[in-house]
């Protein structure tokens, strides 16, 4: 592999594409976002269980590319036990690592989240990983939702947690 | 990583060869072709371009290209207005850019040549003249197979006006049944408005045929000329359908330069679409006198160099021999077709025995789009994702698929690229 491909489909990548964690509906959420990417067709559902500031438990269902996929896979990895403010950070951090707007204070930080560091190259699938955290960000903030970054998400708050 | 079949270049070879050697020879001389076409000599991502995305906009001559810059660097002046000697240039060349169009399609007259931006604006342009007049409970029958540029502005008077659409089914390969169209026709249908080739799977459809029926039921026609005008000669007359549109980018013209072809009588009855300059007659502010057509529908300066540019691209393929382009687009074809087929995990959407160079496909456990980023790097230029007919997507299964779309200046080695990139992105992606 070239050695420009193998920056974006690194090894992590893939197995995450090919074998997502978390990969599964969830009965007991407390907000599910659709998420839409109307470029591409890629479609992704984000279930959250909130146990008060605490994200107790995430999951997703969905089809996309192997970026995308494996975007939301490391996500709920990484997402899963932490508090919404964590949270919120954690999107900043990931968006810039995406969006290549600024160099990280501390790159480390993000750990496994690294591998997708080379998408930042590729402008024209920098949306691809970024569905499922701009989700991510409306289910912690529903009530901002809407047509967000060329992304369309809905917000649906099941009514047995209202 | 999975350790797929080795790439057997000697077996893609001897289909290659089996092929070339079955279809007939033609004299076509690619290699002289590709001389006149700048932007394929080029190296991306340090591989020659392979370039394969035809069908979303072809790349141009460079005739065309001395002809914009020429127009503005010697004629550059408004039309039908001044009387001075550049205006006469300018005017000029437009109309004549018009005559050529007439030419082309094997129009009656001129006047039923309206320029325009490009296939979608005609179909717009139609939909809003001749909706116009239709009323709730009216009818308008599409097929499965459109793009969303002959779908959207039916939904759109739709909502403005109640009519409904009905759609025409396609069968698994792809095609249209003509004899089930009738079926859908009704007292209230107003339009039967279909593609001459689709987009996605590059079906010809029977469009003559269909026009005849239509036609019994004293239904007018629209067609989306789109994908055609680059492959094939059409001839508006020998179709007798009633609106014929098209855009100068996918073959070889400008982008922003696009025709709509309507019969005199049609086009008469038709109402403006957008008031302006060079629309009218006589204007008040009581009342204004509309021009005829062509010009009721061009309020505005045109887009005068792409009109030139359309005019020079029409004379460079009626210059070719465009039978020998179109053998040569379907020995590429079948060669694209029996070597996609050995590809693992591959299949192909549209399998038409009627079919203009285009190739949809999806593979087994990986995405268009990473598909098509590993072909890039590739130096393989191909389209990904809906094609912008999300129903036809639908009707398949899928929600995207990558498309490899020919013209008579692509290789057999381009095609064999795509293949080992296919491969390859099989091989590093499951």
């Amino acid at each position: 592999m070239s050695s420009e491909l193998t920056d974006l489909y690194q090894e992590l990548l893939l197995d995450h594409a090919r074998h997502p964690h978390n990969f599964r509906a969830m009965d007991t959420a407390s907000r599910i976002v659709e998420g839409y990417n109307p470029l591409c067709g890629d479609d992704l559902k984000l279930y959250l269980r909130l146990e008060g500031d605490r994200i107790a438990d995430i999951s997703f269902q969905g089809r996309g590319c192997a970026i995308s996929t494996a975007s939301a896979s490391m996500l709920t990895d990484r997402i899963k036990g932490r508090t919404v403010g964590e949270a919120e950070q954690l999107f900043e951090s990931v968006h810039d690592l995406l969006t290549g707007a600024r160099p990280l204070a501390d790159p480390g930080d993000l750990g496994a989240l690294e591998a997708l560091a080379g998408v930042s190259k590729y402008p024209m699938r920098v949306k691809c990983a970024t569905l499922s955290w701009h989700a991510l960000k409306s289910a912690l903030r529903p009530a901002i939702v809407g047509v967000n970054a060329d992304l369309e998400l809905s917000v649906r708050v099941p009514a047995s947690c209202v | 990583m999975s350790h797929p079949r080795p790439i057997d270049r000697d077996a893609m070879r001897a289909i290659e060869e089996q092929i070339l050697a079955s279809s007939p020879q033609t004299d076509w001389d690619v290699q002289a072709v590709r001389r006149d076409f700048p932007a394929l000599h080029q190296r991306v991502n340090g591989a020659p371009l392979a370039y394969l995305d035809n069908a979303a906009t072809s790349q141009k001559p460079q005739v065309v290209i001395d002809a914009v810059s020429r127009y503005y660097r010697r004629d550059n002046a408004n039309v039908r207005r001044g009387v001075h000697v550049l205006a006469e240039r300018a005017t000029a060349a437009y109309e004549g850019a018009r005559e050529k169009v007439r030419h082309f399609l094997n129009a009656r007259s001129v006047r039923e040549i309206v320029f325009l931006r490009g296939t979608t604006e005609a179909i717009n342009l139609v939909a809003n003249g001749l909706g116009s007049r239709w009323m709730s409970g009216d009818e308008i029958v599409l097929t499965r197979m459109e793009h969303h540029a002959n779908i959207v502005p039916w939904q759109l008077l739709r909502e403005r006006c109640g009519v409904r659409l009905r759609v025409l089914p396609i069968t698994p390969a792809g095609e249209l049944e003509p004899e089930r169209i009738a079926g859908l026709f009704s007292e209230r249908t107003r339009l039967l408005a279909l593609t001459h080739v689709s987009n996605v799977l590059g079906t010809v459809n029977p469009v003559a045929e269909m026009v005849q029926v239509a036609h019994r039921h004293g239904i007018p026609v629209l067609v989306d000329g789109a994908q055609a005008v680059p492959h094939m000669v059409v001839d508006v007359q020998a179709l007798d359908c009633d609106f014929y549109c098209f855009s100068g980018h996918k073959m070889f013209a400008p982008t922003g330069i696009g025709v709509l072809y309507g019969k005199e009588a049609l086009l008469e009855a038709l109402p403006p679409y957008q008031g302006g300059g060079e629309m009218i007659r006589r204007v008040s502010f009581e009342k204004t006198d509309f021009a005829d057509p062509p010009y009721r529908f061009e309020a505005g300066t045109p887009h005068i160099a792409g009109a030139v540019g359309l005019g020079v691209a029409i004379d460079y393929l009626e210059g070719l021999d465009r039978k020998a382009a179109a053998d040569h687009e379907r020995r590429l074809l079948h060669v694209a077709t029996a070597q996609l087929r050995e590809v693992p995990g591959l299949r192909i959407l549209g399998e038409a025995p009627n079919k203009v160079g285009v190739v949809s496909f999806v593979m087994e456990d990986v995405h268009a789009h990473d598909l098509g980023t590993v072909l890039d790097h590739k130096g393989v230029a191909v389209r990904t994702g809906h094609h912008c007919a999300m129903p036809l997507m639908a009707f398949y299964g899928v929600p995207a698929t990558t498309r490899a779309s020919l013209a008579f200046y692509n290789t057999p080695q381009e095609i064999d690229r795509l293949v080992e990139g296919l491969h390859y992105a099989r091989e590093i992606l499951t």
